[in-house]
């Protein structure tokens, strides 16, 4: 049987105690996934798996505390879900996981920028072992799979999930290369070339918050400091400045916590390469805490505790 | 850097209530000399510092930041200092990658009862930044810059993997 097959019966096997299972579906066009509520067995039909079902479902999870759901998810996602549960943000008892071995997925940004032309309706879509056939308005493109790749299934090392009660698919051997040469590349800029690049991006960025709402961690929902009155943390105002500011509470708040999925950068409508910061800021978060955010289980997030004498933290010398 | 001879920066200090703005008291009433750059807000505790009051000072135009509490194992409340190591120790490394220099965020520990200490942080803290110079703005400054942006904006310079397919 296929992994899906295996996945459906799993689900069929659960989905009586459950109120749903969130999985993915065939979006608006055959190139395009959405997320899928199971309520019955016949959603099932619908449900998709494959490089094309990008969005990390754990996302989800807390707007559905204290129901008994489902979840698809893939290696990254599953670290999502830990952090959760480590931070007490969901119980345990409440989530049923189907993990899946996951052979990547794509990033759409990276098969726009393939294709001759903004493809806008995509009709049809063939994923091979290692291509992917797009046909648009009768002319069909044929991509290769590592070409169009998601910049986190390069350096990606957990592609099966770390936590589930199903574990659906054959167990891989990762080889993730250790480092993304766009990382390497903007830490290697000037201070004054970093600040140019960042002035210019938040010039575009029109605080749409969808960084914010497709991020698994952030659970704060209607009390997120960035959209509160008072205190006015960031004001109205369309200021790069302001928008700057915006980023760094996110930053600021995911310290620690993050599990680089990716979802911030994949829902920015204006492309801003948000993962540059969170990668930064997890680098840091490993070479002094050696912490690595949905790792482990009944793990604490390091800025929720100290150590009396800290090994890696110099004393500021005056 | 007495005010007299060069233009003042703005330096905003956090200041734990217990330690080092007792510290800074001391300072006074020992009546040593000391630049005049800095804005002290004295807040209960370094524990009490979010990091983001470090960053909204500097994108509000502040051109340097210090920070200081009690020592580490004598804090008013035991432990709020701990945890504020850990989140500022955070913020500084975070810095680089925003394009800020770091060295315009300090923090450091001094206790009420060390003025001269006291001093010499403020001197050494306000000569750097005399050094560094005012800060650079993230907004544009005219309206040739603001359009400037817009253009740039439009083009979408983008991060180097975004728009050619190899990572």
């Amino acid at each position: 049987m296929s992994q899906l097959d295996d996945l459906k019966t799993a689900i069929k096997s659960r989905l009586g105690d459950l109120e749903c299972v969130i999985g993915w579906e065939q979006g608006y066009d055959p190139l395009h996934a959405t997320p899928l509520f199971i309520r019955s067995e016949a959603d099932l039909d619908r449900l998709i798996i494959g490089p094309l079902a990008v969005h990390n479902l754990a996302t989800y999870l807390t707007g559905w505390k204290g129901k008994k759901v489902g979840v698809v998810v893939k290696g990254c996602d599953s670290k999502s879900v830990i952090e959760l549960l480590n931070e007490k943000l969901i119980n345990r008892d409440d989530v049923v996981i189907f993990g899946l071995c996951c052979d990547g997925v794509v990033s759409q940004r990276k098969i726009r920028a393939a294709l001759p032309a903004d493809p806008g309706f995509v009709e049809s879509v063939e994923i091979g072992a290692d291509s992917l056939k797009v046909t648009v308005a009768g002319q069909a493109a044929t991509l290769r799979l590592d070409d169009v790749r998601a910049d986190k299934c390069r350096v990606c090392d957990t592609p099966d999930a770390l936590v589930s009660d199903f574990l659906i698919g054959k167990a891989h051997t990762p080889a993730p290369a250790p480092s993304l040469k766009c990382q390497d590349e903007f830490e290697a800029k000037s201070d004054a070339e970093k600040f140019a690049f960042w002035q210019e991006t938040m010039g575009r960025c029109i605080r749409c918050y969808a960084c914010r709402n497709a991020c698994p961690m952030c659970v704060c929902r209607d009390y997120c400091i960035a959209t509160s009155r008072d205190p006015l943390w960031v004001s109205q105002e369309n200021l790069p400045s302001e928008n700057m500011m915006f980023q760094m509470i996110h930053v600021s708040h995911l310290a620690g916590r993050c599990t680089e999925c990716g979802e911030c950068e994949r829902a920015c409508p204006v492309d801003i390469p948000l993962m540059l910061l969170r990668r930064y800021m997890n680098k840091q978060v490993r070479d002094v805490f050696q912490h690595e955010a949905g790792k482990a289980l009944d793990q604490t997030p390091p800025l929720l505790t100290f150590k009396v004498e800290e090994e890696r933290i110099n004393e500021r010398g005056w | 850097m007495p005010a007299q001879d060069v233009r003042e920066l703005r330096i905003v200090g956090f200041l734990c209530n217990w330690c080092s703005y007792g510290g800074a008291d001391t300072a006074g009433v020992g009546r040593f000399t000391q630049p005049t750059d800095l804005r002290i807000i004295r807040v209960p505790c370094s524990g009490r510092i979010d990091p983001l009051f470090i960053v909204r000072a500097l994108m509000n135009g502040a051109d340097g930041v210090l920070v200081s509490g009690c020592h580490p194992r004598d804090c008013h409340y035991a432990e709020g200092n701990f945890y504020a190591r850990r989140r500022l120790e955070m913020l500084k490394r975070f810095l680089p990658i925003t394009g800020i220099d770091e060295r315009r965020f300090e923090y450091t520990w001094v206790s009420a009862s060390e003025g001269q200490r006291w001093q010499h942080v403020v001197t050494e803290f306000t000569r750097r930044i005399h050094e560094l110079g005012p800060a650079p703005s993230f907004n544009p400054k005219s309206d040739v810059d603001w359009n400037a942006l817009a253009v740039q904006a439009s083009q979408g310079q983008g991060c180097p993997c975004h728009g050619s397919i190899q990572a």
